[in-house]
């Protein structure tokens, strides 16, 4: 039979390259273990940039461990995607473990600031009940301005934004998401052993 | 930032000895500690003084001067991969550095080891847009394994220290240390120890001997199996333990680009070459293997090629030293993390002494169809038109299947790499995962010099050639014993076949109109020769091997040649075409 390569063409250029892609994504934590080294936010970056994945959010801090700094890191996608992200991240040389968790595997938080007029809050009690009832509080309360202060997850401190709005928000900011697992012996304890020099 | 100091664990006492050095004379220093006998490189402001203290060690250290830093790297990839040692590479910063990349890029995926020395404008000037100045750390920051930036002299030991051991441990890979000129200036108390581990950083895991029984049980039931084998072998040192597994097994054993000559070509258990443009019962045979154990090897998708068809009916084994490239592309029913000759030595102990007759006849049965169909026209060509593969085969009789193979990318490499007869390890550099063109030549030279005591050919194509074609002066200056094989075909052969077979003939700027090579080689006192007529090819050849030093030597193959098999892009391994 003769072989036809413009029909090999054509059927590539029907071929769906997206079907190769499991498509449901979901919220995960993604938590790194690292030293404290310049650059290495861009080099853990990078793996994102590279399969063009959103980071939601970002944040670094201490961790338990003196020394050992931690990256909290907020995702939507695949579980596969996830995990061969989490691979890429700990091959970095200065990262000592990484893992990821599902919603339901960590207590996380958010906090959110609000910026309102002085003058809303003179107009009644009602941002009063509101901030109240949010179980928020007042950071600050200036000549012309307030400070409210939330937190929790996305969806309580979207609640209090929405609230708020009639009274006019000046400012919002939102912090990125903290997370610490629901494991009895988290990855901290791998690092532990690591540092001990009696891991695996 | 923290100290590097603390970072690095395990160290022995500094020596008590001090010792007042710039940071130049550090680096020169270290060089001769870590024993580094060839560099390459290109000089530039910001790296002077660096090569002003390089001039007084010329008797121990060689300087190879390249005409491009991407010149310069290619041949430190040469020779990395030529010798087994770490490749090294100098260059200034800005533009000098900018032009690494293309080699750091193509070591990083190909997992070869390099250590880039990088000079930087002076910190003071770090972010002003100094005159030369770029963000090295972040441009080479996605196509390292690791890089650091150097203000003061005193981080210089121990950065370096690192940069070598993170290059040649593990999985290899390149390293890019860019350091200020104040640093290299700067005057302090030099003591150097070798670094042997960092707290953050598992060069090998841990064999689990669990997943290694498991492996052996499977292997031991298997009807089918099947071994793919990459570059993992030879970067392990296993090509022995490798042999032992095989012939224990009786298991066919089909080898990637990169896994080319960890077994000898002729091997009765080599069924040849996976991918693309390999050979036909390797790929074909995938799908109808019940056991698949991949040896070093990744999954590339030149390799797979539709991963929804691929080798769905087979359990994975899968032999690696890097826990992000299990189930990456291919999901392994078994990983055995680890490197490849702790995990063979192991597994060795654990396989039954077999031989797999009827299921290597297959194989050989494939063999026999590809040859009526392929290999015996490209080899011998019933036309006056000169092919690729007979030129590689008449280059095979005459070294007796022992020379290191050097290519580009393109058609001829794929001829190359299919034709070519292996007798020994690490005679094969080719750029596999970034498909680098330009990278023949100067890592033909890179291969010269790592191993002054083989046979080095350099297989390049027209197009590639004039990528890096300045390096031929490198040739001249180092009297490098390069042998340049030019086949040239007139054309972009591989993006011409392509758009012969997948865009209606259409040949949108693939054809060369090019230079006279002959006068080229000449002007750059190369010994030079040009073959049009079959007649004169073999011995042409003859004389090319034969000739003690650098020589240049180009045949007209025919213009409008396909390199077949092949695997369309898109298509299951089991979809390969012959013609």
């Amino acid at each position: 039979m003769y072989f036809l390569w413009s029909q090999v063409a054509r059927e590539l250029q029907k071929f769906d390259w997206s079907d190769l892609m499991e498509t449901e994504k979901q919220e995960f934590t993604i938590t790194a273990y690292t030293e404290n080294h310049v650059g290495l936010l861009h080099r853990i970056t990078i793996i994102f940039t590279k399969r063009k994945i959103n980071i939601e959010s970002l944040t670094t801090s201490e961790s338990e461990t003196e020394g050992i700094h931690r990256f909290t890191i907020a995702v939507t996608e695949t579980e596969e995607q996830v995990i061969k992200v989490v691979k890429q991240i700990e091959k970095q040389v200065e990262v000592l473990k990484a893992d990821y968790y599902t919603k339901k595997e960590v207590v996380q938080q958010e906090l959110a600031l609000y910026k309102i007029s002085t003058k809303s809050l003179t107009n009644g009690l009602e941002v009063e009940r509101i901030v109240r009832e949010h179980n928020a509080r007042f950071l600050t309360i200036e000549k012309h301005f307030v400070v409210i202060e939330k937190s929790g997850y996305r969806r309580e401190t979207k609640a209090l934004f929405d609230e708020l709005k009639p009274f006019g928000i000046n400012e919002f900011v939102r912090s990125g998401r903290i997370a610490v697992s629901r494991e009895r012996d988290g990855i901290g304890k791998d690092v532990e052993r690591m540092l001990a020099g009696t891991e695996a | 930032m923290e100290s590097l100091a603390a970072t690095s664990t395990k160290q022995k006492k500094p020596k008590a000895k001090k010792e007042i050095l710039s940071g130049a004379d550090a680096v020169i220093r270290i060089l001769q500690e870590e024993n580094v006998e060839t560099i390459f490189g290109y000089p530039g402001g910001a790296i002077m003084p660096v090569y002003d203290a390089m001039y007084d060690h010329g008797d121990t250290i060689d300087h190879i001067l390249a005409r491009h830093e991407q010149g310069a790297i290619h041949a430190a990839q040469g020779y990395a991969r030529a010798s087994g040692k770490v490749g090294v590479c100098l260059a200034t910063s800005g533009p000098g550095a900018t032009n690494l990349i293309t080699g750091i890029a193509d070591a990083q995926i190909d997992s070869t080891p390099l250590v880039c020395i990088t000079g930087q404008v002076p910190s003071a000037l770090l972010g002003s847009d100094a005159f030369q100045e770029c963000d090295v750390l972040g441009i080479s920051m996605p196509v390292t394994k690791w890089n650091f930036q150097i203000t003061r002299a005193e981080e210089i030991p121990t950065a370096l220290a690192k940069a070598f051991y993170l290059a040649r441990s593990g999985r290899p890979g390149p390293v890019v240390i860019d350091i200020t000129k104040d640093a290299q200036f700067e005057k302090f108390d030099f003591k150097y120890e070798k670094c042997t581990s960092i707290r953050s950083y598992v060069p090998k895991p841990k064999l689990n001997h669990a997943k290694v029984a498991e492996a052996a049980e499977l292997i031991n039931n298997a009807e089918r199996p099947y071994i793919l084998f990459g570059q993992g072998v030879i970067l392990a040192n296993a090509e022995k333990e490798f042999k032992q597994f095989i012939e224990k097994t009786g298991i066919p054993s089909a080898w990637t680009i990169m896994g080319l000559s960890a077994l000898e070509t002729d091997h009765p258990l080599n069924v040849g070459m996976l991918g693309m443009h390999g050979n036909y019962g390797p790929n074909l045979l995938t799908n109808e293997c019940d056991v698949l154990i991949a040896i070093g090897m990744r999954f590339d998708d030149r390799v797979t090629g539709n991963l929804s068809k691929y080798a769905k009916q087979a359990k994975v084994i899968h032999l690696e030293i890097d826990p992000s490239e299990i189930d990456k592309n291919v999901p392994a029913d078994i990983p055995v993390l680890g490197d490849a000759k702790e995990s063979l030595t192991e597994l060795i102990k654990l396989v039954n002494p077999n031989s797999h007759e009827k299921w290597l006849q297959r194989f050989r049965d494939c063999d026999k169809l590809e040859w009526e169909k392929v290999i015996e026209e490209e080899l011998y060509p019933t036309t006056d038109i000169l092919s690729m593969g007979e030129v590689i085969r008449i280059i095979n009789e005459k070294t007796n299947d022992d020379h290191i193979l050097v290519t580009d990318v393109g058609q001829h490499q794929m001829v190359a790499c299919r034709y070519t007869k292996f007798s020994r390890s690490k005679s094969n550099i080719t750029s596999g995962g970034l498909g680098t063109m330009g990278f023949g030549l100067p890592a033909g030279i890179g291969a010269a010099l790592g191993a002054p005591d083989r046979t080095v050919v350099a297989v390049v194509g027209d197009g590639g050639l004039q990528m890096t074609l300045q390096e031929l002066a490198t040739i001249y200056q180092t009297k490098a014993k390069l042998k340049v094989l030019l086949l040239n075909n007139e054309f972009l052969g591989m993006v011409r076949q392509w758009q012969q077979l997948f865009f209606e003939k259409r040949y949108s700027s693939t054809e060369l109109i090019n230079p006279d090579f002959q006068q080229l080689a000449k002007g750059f006192y190369i010994p030079t020769a040009k073959v049009t007529e079959r007649e004169n090819l073999e011995k042409a050849i003859e004389e090319f091997i034969n000739y003690d030093g650098a020589y240049f030597l180009e045949v007209m193959v025919g213009k409008e040649n396909n390199v077949f098999p092949m695997v369309p892009s898109g298509s299951g391994v089991a979809e390969i075409r012959l013609e």
